[in-house]
């Protein structure tokens, strides 16, 4: 599958050998370079990789862990699938650069069910790396190990959320822990374990090859780098586009070929719902930060029955745990339908509005509280459509 | 169940923990194993996987019946399930749960009576650049239309 | 035993949240802090909650509860910290670092009610419909919050079916607000595993293995899920309406055996403070309500020490007289219906172990309908029989088939200690103003042996104070005859006596060490079971389990709310009352003696005690077809 724009960091040709760059290293000097570099995580929290790493770096434990979160489950987001068919190397050589830089030496990948297809493949490059000695014992001479197990979810978004992942590797429910402690400190089985993004990861080997000075060049002050934007929607050409840091929704979209725009919604069903007079807006985590969804939705679409759409998904999805995402997510859902049947009066919305606003500092984890972003945006910027056409 | 059918199946529950370990941390792989050997994760398997990782019975079935891709009961030759969410759902998703249900005979969250298909929605598979997208059993079939639909339903009914 | 073997087992996202070395000096000592403008020092590590607490400060709680490990899930303790965007949970968060803590903020305050309206608006049922009305912990937020409204709407028609298939605890989940405190009780405190949270989302519930009825799982009854659930969601299978039924038949002979625990907990549904018994003041008002007669429960415990005792002084003979080899030892107490159900379950290998004689409920029944009945010339058909007992487990209990050695039911229902505080609030009857009065005979008073088997320790502490001084003519080499080791709350405790210059006819005995255990809570039954199975007990004779933290005080019947501090109150009361009787050891009960005289005439382990006073066991296995 193509990138269709000029690809900066992921160009195959040009990604290097990072992990050979990297394993002449000092760890300590890998934790300074990733985190001088401002790489911050892909996954949509946008926590900084450095400091992660030098959390479960300072840790002290006889095992560490590094996991490769490929639950890649937010509505409208695709790029791990083509990280994970097209730069499956890259993604494992960024995890073993992790284990390196922190001392561990055992990774997982949890790959999301519904990618069970892709297991195959990324089991045979596994063992392409093994044969060629960049995985397992004395890793290219310089007496690391490391290993990587590909262990698969079973369909549950909120596995997606980091220690709602570990607990399922722990073979529990997917449901999210109080923090702090935090993974990097208290993760998989208790120990010191840093969880990443595949595409954080993948970003890994490239960085070091190339080195800070080149990766901090691109992007913004706050935000550096690239970002994995996956278009779907009302465009002509979806897929996925690598844009630096910086780049307005605009741009983006067009590249995609999108015409006819009356709202963009960044980020999944988590996201945010960007209206057409917004679009000069950019992706970087000081204005618009996102995991890399961007849906495009044009005139003909009626924005309550999206709206519907993600509420349903949040219900469904809800770890079902804490009070604010399982009963407030159905009462949004709830509220919708009311909308849909013409019952719901302004003062209600304004206490579903509220209710959100609750949500999003409440609940426990990060899917609770984003749960209600499209609910409130879409509110806000399309709630009069909405109520006189219904 | 036969007691044959059982110590079969605890057999082969034993192999899993041997391959996996011991530990609980070893439950979702081996449900996923039996649960693709079976098609469903029975109560008897339940009661014998937690009786070798040593956890409760009932912890098994609230982590089974916590994931979508886990069942309980008893399920199709053919699990077929169509993505949903949004980017699907402008591609007209719709359009193909109707092409599915009138091929099948089957609404969604349905079983056909030959326990050969079923059908139900699934949250989203990351195929939303080629939408509309369905998986059967573990395989991904992409840019949906209702004419494709009947194609691969004939080819899976040739099978 | 490492604690570490069940902890295992625990999701770690469950597991309290433990600083391994708390003491302030040596991991940095406290930490200044801010709550609400105010500067207050806190220990480094302990939580915003645990702290507020400390000053003073009041946070409202749900799924929080001070026996069970953090769960963080309702979200009713948040409160906001400086610079964090989104609002702590109180229970969760440890102060590792100086902060400004605000716990009621306009943000906190709406969030809250927030909070609150949800769960409101997802419990069905109406208040004053509900057996938890005014001991809510829902509806005292509700009051507290002032909520006056549905703001997110209310529940019309129940969702659930109400599961009322167990003898013992009923549960309803359309008032479950999925705190999940009961299945961290069952789970993890009890080591049980009846209950767990299934499905994901809005579809969460808390239910059995494949949903099934509570009376076809591994459920052992003990009933702490009810005394830690925060409404009405699950409760005893209440069964005052009959009793009122019979006590209103003039043909009925009703009579009442009262335990020792519920007399030292009744009070704290009067708002007595824990720890204050009222037992002469309960005989007063069980007349008044209109029971026939009032005995006393510790009677047959004495009985059972005496059973219980012999059993054990044979089966120390047969092992070290006859060497028999089949012989069981470590001889397990059987007084807890619900260990006796959890061993039936998950270790039904080690039934022979177990005691035969009956607990004190039982036997008591059993000598109601025969013995007394003979006595007083009352046609048994006619008794009804009921048993106060802290337990939700006695309920179960006497409705084992096997429970009509007297040729009827033995005993016809148990009664929990907040059902009879219910009956006494019906029939008008203010409990701590009443004046006292003294159990009925032929039965009188017991000794102080039977009365302590309400407190983790006591079975042991009685059986020791009868069995030493039958053994040795002498008595138990204890000051005051407080048999020390066998008293406090840890979870397993192992002591010995040592027997010598013992009297002729238990020669075998001399310098033998008498080693015995004591468990509570059924998870520390369960770390004794797996240190049998090690064979690391091997010269353990005697172990006292009880299914319920703390023994009886601390039954599934007892007063909501309970705690630590609260059953250490009960027991102490307990201990204080036979510390005042006259007779305090089992054997020197003049009735027991009459007893042994008039009616079971071979003895202890005789033939019609055999009959009447044990019993037998089924094996259960923990599979669920």
């Amino acid at each position: 599958m193509p990138i269709l724009n000029k690809a900066i960091v992921f160009k195959q040709e040009n990604c290097g050998d990072g992990l050979q760059k990297a394993l002449n290293m000092k760890p300590i000097d890998i934790l300074f370079a990733v985190r001088e570099s401002g790489l911050k995580g892909r996954g949509g929290a946008g926590f900084p990789a450095g400091s992660k790493w030098m959390l479960a770096s300072a840790a002290q434990s006889d095992k560490k862990y590094v996991i490769c979160n490929a639950d890649e489950g937010e509505p409208g987001t695709f790029k791990d699938r083509l990280l994970l068919t097209e730069f499956t190397e890259q993604v494992f050589n960024g995890m073993t650069i992790c284990g390196y830089a922190i001392g561990a030496h055992h990774g997982f990948v949890y790959l999301r069910g519904e990618y069970s297809y892709m297991i195959d493949e990324m089991q045979a490059t596994l063992q392409q790396l093994h044969n060629s000695g960049r995985l397992g014992k004395n890793i290219l001479g310089s007496g690391f190990d490391f290993d990587i197990e590909i262990r698969l979810g079973s369909g549950a978004y909120v596995c997606g959320e980091e220690s709602a992942l570990i607990e399922s590797l722990e073979g529990n429910r997917g449901e999210p822990r109080n923090r702090p402690p935090y993974p990097a400190n208290t993760g998989y089985m208790g120990f010191p374990t840093v969880v990443n993004n595949v595409e954080t990861l993948a970003t890994v080997p490239i960085l070091i090859n190339k080195g800070v000075d080149w990766f901090t060049s691109i992007g913004t002050e706050k935000s550096r780098g690239t970002k994995l934007i996956s278009v779907s929607g009302d465009v002509d050409r979806p897929g996925v586009y690598e844009i630096p840091y910086g780049t307005t929704i605009m741009e983006i979209i067009e590249m995609a070929g999108a015409r006819d725009v009356k709202a963009v919604q960044v980020g999944g069903a988590s996201g945010i719902c960007i209206p057409e007079a917004e679009l000069h807006r950019n992706i970087s985590f000081e204005d618009v930060p996102t995991g890399g969804s961007i849906i495009v939705f044009n005139n003909s679409r009626d924005m309550l029955k999206i709206l519907e759409n993600f509420m349903e998904f949040f219900t469904e999805e809800s770890c079902g745990q804490c009070t604010p995402c399982r009963i407030g997510n159905k009462k949004l859902l709830d509220g919708v339908f009311m909308i849909e049947r013409g019952e719901c009066s302004v003062q209600y919305l304004r206490e579903l509005i509220s209710l959100g606003e609750t949500m999003q500092v409440a609940s426990k984890c990060g899917l609770g509280q984003s749960s209600p972003n499209s609910f409130i945006t879409i509110m806000k910027h399309f709630g009069d459509e909405i109520l006189s056409k219904y | 169940m036969l007691v044959s059918e059982i110590n079969t199946l605890t057999e082969e529950i034993s192999s899993l923990v041997e391959k996996y370990g011991a530990g609980r941390q070893s439950l979702l792989p081996i449900l996923q194993e039996i649960q693709i050997r079976y098609g469903h994760i029975s109560d008897v398997a339940q009661q014998e996987i937690a009786r070798l990782l040593d956890i409760h019975p009932v912890e098994v079935y609230g982590v089974t019946t916590f994931y979508s891709f886990l069942n309980t009961t008893k399920r199709a030759k053919y699990n077929i399930r169509l993505c949903k969410t949004i980017s699907c759902d402008l591609t007209n998703k719709d359009g193909i749960a109707r092409a599915l249900e009138r091929e099948l005979g089957i609404k969604f969250g349905e079983i056909s009576s030959d326990e050969k298909y079923s059908l139900a929605y699934v949250s989203c598979l990351g195929m939303c650049d080629q939408g509309p997208a369905m998986l059967i059993n573990n395989q991904v079939y992409s840019k949906l239309t209702p004419r494709k639909v009947v194609e691969i339903l004939d080819q899976i009914k040739g099978r | 035993m490492s604690d570490n073997a069940y902890k295992d087992r625990i999701p770690v996202s469950q597991q309290a949240l433990v600083i391994e070395n708390n003491e302030p000096e040596k991991i940095g000592g406290t930490i200044n802090i801010e709550i609400n403008g105010t500067p207050y020092k806190v220990p480094f590590g302990m939580t915003i909650l645990e702290s507020c607490k400390m000053h003073n400060i009041h946070i409202p709680t749900l799924c929080f509860h001070e026996d069970l490990c953090i769960a963080g899930v309702c979200r009713i303790c948040l409160v906001e910290v400086e610079g964090m965007r989104t609002l702590q949970a109180s229970c969760a968060y440890p102060i590792t670092q100086s902060i400004k803590i605000h716990t009621s903020s306009e943000k906190v305050r709406k969030a809250r009610r927030h909070i609150l309206d949800l769960m409101i608006s997802d419990h069905y049922g109406e208040c004053y419909s509900c057996n938890r009305n005014n001991n809510c912990e829902l509806q005292k937020l509700a009051k507290e919050y002032g909520v006056d409204f549905y703001r997110y709407g209310h529940v019309q028609e129940p969702f659930y079916e109400v599961d009322k298939s167990s003898y013992s605890v009923v549960r309803d989940m359309n008032k479950c607000i999925l705190c999940r405190r009961c299945v961290r009780t069952c789970i993890d405190l009890q080591e049980v595993g009846a209950l767990d949270a299934v499905n994901r989302g809005y579809d969460t519930k808390i239910t059995t293995f494949l949903d099934k009825p509570l009376a076809e799982v591994i459920c052992i009854n003990c009933g702490q899920c009810i005394n830690r659930c925060p409404t009405g969601a699950l409760r005893a299978n209440d069964p005052s309406d009959e009793i009122w039924e019979a006590i209103d038949n003039p043909q009925k002979h009703v009579v009442i055996q009262t335990a020792p625990s519920p007399r030292a907990a009744i009070g704290e549904e009067f708002g007595l403070p824990a720890g204050t018994s009222l037992t002469n003041e309960l005989n007063t008002a069980l007349k008044m309500i209109g029971f026939d007669k009032v005995f006393d429960t510790n009677f047959t415990a004495d009985l059972t020490i005496m059973e219980e005792g012999t059993e054990l002084l044979l089966r120390l003979k047969s092992a070290l007289v006859d060497k028999d080899p089949n012989v069981k030892l470590p001889q397990f107490t059987s007084c807890s219906p619900g260990w006796v159900k959890y061993i039936e379950h998950f270790y039904p290998e080690y039934l022979d172990h177990l005691s035969t004689a009956k607990s004190p409920q039982q036997m008591f029944g059993a000598v109601i309908k025969t013995f007394y009945a003979q006595e007083e010339n009352i046609d048994p058909a006619n008794i009804v029989s009921v048993a106060l007992m802290p337990c939700s487990a006695k309920k179960f209990e006497c409705n084992r088939p096997e429970m009509d050695s007297s040729g009827f039911k033995d005993v016809d229902y148990g009664l929990t200690t907040r059902e009879l505080a219910q009956m006494i609030k019906e029939a008008g009857i203010y409990l701590p103003e009443l004046s006292k009065s003294k159990f009925d005979e032929p039965f009188g008073e017991a000794s102080g042996a039977g009365l302590i088997f309400g407190a983790t320790g006591g079975v042991m502490e009685a059986a020791l104070r009868t069995a030493y001084e039958l053994v040795t003519g002498r008595p138990v080499p204890f000051e005051n005859l407080e048999v020390l080791p066998c008293r406090g709350m840890e979870g397993v405790r192992q002591a010995s006596v040592h027997l010598e210059n013992v009297k002729p006819e238990w020669s075998f005995l001399e310098g033998v060490d008498l080693n015995f255990m004591i468990a509570h809570g059924t998870a520390n039954a369960e770390k004794v079971m797996e240190a049998l199975r090690r064979g690391e007990l091997n010269d353990i004779h005697f172990i006292e389990v009880m299914a319920c933290p703390g023994g009886c005080i601390g039954g599934g019947g007892q007063p909501i709310p309970t705690s630590l501090e609260i059953r250490k109150k009960r027991a102490e009361a307990i201990y204080k009352e036979d510390e005042g009787l006259p007779i305090r050891k089992s054997h020197e009960n003049p009735h027991v003696q009459y007893i042994y005289e008039k009616f079971l005439t071979d003895g202890p382990c005789g033939h019609l005690s055999h009959k009447l006073l044990h019993t037998g066991y089924v094996k259960r296995g923990s599979y669920i077809a």
